[in-house]
């Protein structure tokens, strides 16, 4: 756990409608040393980044009530400093291309290797080191 | 075949009917109108013919009446009771014409006062004789033919004379061989007759064909008339034109009969030629039927086989469609779980790292479900993202494309594979093609696809052939991919590219293969197609147009 250090200055919120994918994914990155928590939807997220920002968003991009797309447009308005990685179970490359019109900084495919995950969330943390 | 042959049928019998009865008419109005004309010129020339021979005859008659009175009027009793005198007048008379054979004066008691002739008739009464009590009422008479006394056929015509208070006739005899030689050159053709016939019915002249039935004359007979009446009968067993004319002179009738079929034989000559040439305009026209009707079914199957072809293509790409939105809703529901389950193991791998559970004995069996687990949720993503291909609205790059290269670098994947199936690989491209305007990674994957595909098919030990030609005609370049495996059956054809549809081993196919590969060269505004024979092997064909259309075809998944 070399990068542990690294990690540990790096906080992210994990959005998704599925519960059980949230609990694992929070679970797995906490454990790769990474400041992680949960929101099952883009209200709940929006609610804790206000009492806390955080580096880096994984966002679902399907959701119900508040999308992907929209909780990230609202992130990008008033937390432009907070990077997103999409996440989508939907092959459309289209929300793809659209999220990143919107800022995203990256675009994953479900489901994704949890390395590719992790690096690319210490690629967007690089990006936006916390001011 | 059926619908085309009934087709090629109706085509032919309107036209047929349509040019067969103008045609018809045609030919029958103006044979008719020419035979109508024809007819009426026939019986002019009988009629104009019937009557110079009637004028003829009657001034003939004319003549010998005339003739006869001037000899009785102006001469003298004294003279005419002359021998002498009348053998002179007779020779005179016969100076004109050899008809007159006697002439004789006879009193009002029917004596032979003098005779002139050769015959011995000076003792004859002529008292109780009928013509001689008509001269005596009429002034004159002419008979019908007879042989009478002189045993010849003569007429004779008399005329009377007063003087001294008392009646005296003067008397010619005739020889009547003079009328048969005015008939007779009326005589024509090979059938044509002439005669005379009295009112009685009796024929005056000896007719060319003689007996005569006389019931055919009969109804001219029984009426006189002035000018020619014309009948038609049979007459010898011949259909003739008989044309009747009375004489002047004389209640005779002057008969001539015309062989109808004769006189008619230009007629039927026209009529035949009449019809030789309808027939020959006939076949003319059913000759230009036929072969119009030929074109025009091959066309109208052409189109049939065009149309069905399009349905078909309409058919495939519909299914395309809806397989497309139905993919894109599955994965995502798909997608979330297999994501989930990934996580969950993924946490359990990451927990099977502590220590104490490293200790355990059964850690091994752990990781290997785990990794098993993992293993299976790849599996089915891969499942799952091949599914997208339908529903990702990729829009095609574009470049020019070496078809050449573009074959040999994607079998290059698959060399080793076949190399160890024992399968020979051939080439048959054509030199110069044309660079083909299109998304090489696409195209790739759809050969990637077939090739696969044959491989499979052939099992070991075969050739594929990978050929490619281009077509001015259509301006594509065709790629041909031919394996000579054990061919698809009926069955197997007609759903070729249906989705999810494989001859494939459970999990070794995805029954997506050839339907991601007609959506694509779809797509690319190509087309594909293939030809299969069952025990000969299997060629797929690929046509890509050199240049693509502006617009990219998005018949297929349309947007929301």
């Amino acid at each position: 756990m070399t990068v542990t250090s690294v990690k540990n200055e790096i906080s992210v919120l994990v959005v998704d409608d599925e519960q059980d994918f949230v609990d694992a994914l929070v679970k797995r990155l906490a454990r790769r040393g990474f400041a992680t928590q949960g929101a099952l939807s883009g209200a709940e997220a929006l609610k804790t980044l206000e009492r806390q920002p955080v580096h880096v968003v994984v966002l679902d991009i399907l959701m119900p009530g508040m999308d992907g797309l929209e909780t990230l447009r609202y992130i990008k308005e008033n937390y432009p400093r907070v990077q997103v990685v999409l996440l989508s179970g939907h092959g459309g490359e289209e929300l793809g291309v659209r999220g990143m019109a919107y800022g995203a900084f990256a675009y994953l495919l479900k489901p994704v290797p949890l390395a590719r995950l992790v690096d690319t969330v210490i690629q967007a943390a690089e990006y936006a080191p916390v001011a | 075949m059926l619908p085309s042959l009934s087709l090629r049928k109706s085509i032919v019998g309107t036209v047929l009917l349509f040019s067969f009865v103008p045609l018809f008419l045609l030919g029958w109005v103006v044979y008719g109108m020419f035979a109508s004309a024809y007819h009426a010129k026939v019986r002019d020339n009988l009629a104009i013919f019937a009557e110079d021979k009637r004028n003829a005859i009657d001034l003939f008659l004319r003549d010998q009446v005339a003739q006869l009175r001037v000899a009785a009027q102006s001469h003298s009793l004294a003279q005419l009771s002359s021998q002498e005198f009348m053998d002179r007048l007779l020779s005179i008379m016969q100076q004109g014409t050899q008809t007159i054979v006697d002439l004789g004066l006879i009193d009002d008691e029917g004596n032979h006062v003098v005779y002139s002739g050769p015959y011995n008739l000076r003792s004859i009464n002529y008292k109780n004789e009928e013509w001689f009590k008509i001269v005596r009422v009429r002034k004159l008479y002419i008979s019908d033919v007879f042989s009478g006394f002189r045993g010849f056929p003569h007429i004779i015509v008399a005329v009377s004379k007063q003087e001294n208070g008392r009646e005296w006739i003067l008397r010619a005899t005739i020889n009547s061989e003079i009328f048969d030689s005015f008939v007779r050159l009326v005589q024509i053709g090979k059938k044509g007759d002439a005669y005379i016939i009295n009112r009685k019915g009796e024929i005056q002249t000896n007719p060319r064909f003689p007996g005569k039935d006389i019931q055919v004359i009969r109804p001219l007979i029984d009426s006189k008339f002035s000018g020619v009446r014309i009948h038609e009968g049979i007459m010898h067993g011949n259909a003739v034109y008989i044309a009747g004319i009375w004489l002047q002179e004389k209640e005779w009738l002057v008969v001539i009969e015309e062989d109808k079929h004769s006189e008619l034989e230009p007629l039927l000559r026209t009529r035949t030629l009449t019809i030789l040439v309808s027939a020959g305009g006939l076949l003319c026209v059913l000759l230009g039927i036929l072969m119009v009707s030929r074109m025009i079914v091959v066309h109208q199957e052409r189109q049939e086989r065009e149309q069905a072809r399009l349905n078909e293509e309409l058919v495939q790409s519909s299914k395309m469609a809806a397989l497309g939105k139905l993919a894109a809703g599955v994965a995502h529901e798909v997608n979330n779980p297999l994501a989930v389950i990934r996580e969950q193991a993924g946490w359990i791998r990451d927990l099977l790292e502590e220590e104490d559970i490293q200790s355990s004995p059964n850690f091994q069996e752990l990781r290997d479900a785990v990794i098993k687990i993992e293993q299976h949720v790849e599996r089915a993503g891969s499942v799952v993202h091949r599914m997208l291909g339908f529903a990702r609205r990729m829009e095609p790059v574009r470049f020019d494309v070496s078809i050449k290269d573009l074959l040999r670098e994607t079998v290059v994947f698959l060399e080793n594979e076949m190399h160890f199936r024992n399968i020979q690989l051939k080439w048959d491209i054509e030199e110069d093609l044309p660079l083909v305007e299109t998304d090489p990674s696409q195209l790739q994957q759809v050969i990637l696809n077939i090739v696969d595909n044959a491989i499979d098919a052939i099992g070991k030990n075969g050739t594929i052939t990978l050929g490619a030609a281009y077509d001015a005609q259509s301006g594509c370049v065709c790629m041909r991919i031919r394996d000579d495996g054990p061919g698809m059956d009926k069955d197997v054809q007609a759903r070729v590219f249906d989705p999810f549809f494989t001859t494939k081993q459970v999990g070794e196919g995805t029954g997506l293969g050839l339907s991601i590969s007609y959506s694509i060269v779809t797509r690319l505004g190509g087309t594909i197609r293939f030809v299969s024979q069952p025990g000969e092997g299997t060629e797929f064909i690929i046509c890509l147009p050199v240049r693509r259309g502006s617009k990219a075809d998005d018949r297929h998944l349309g947007e929301k």
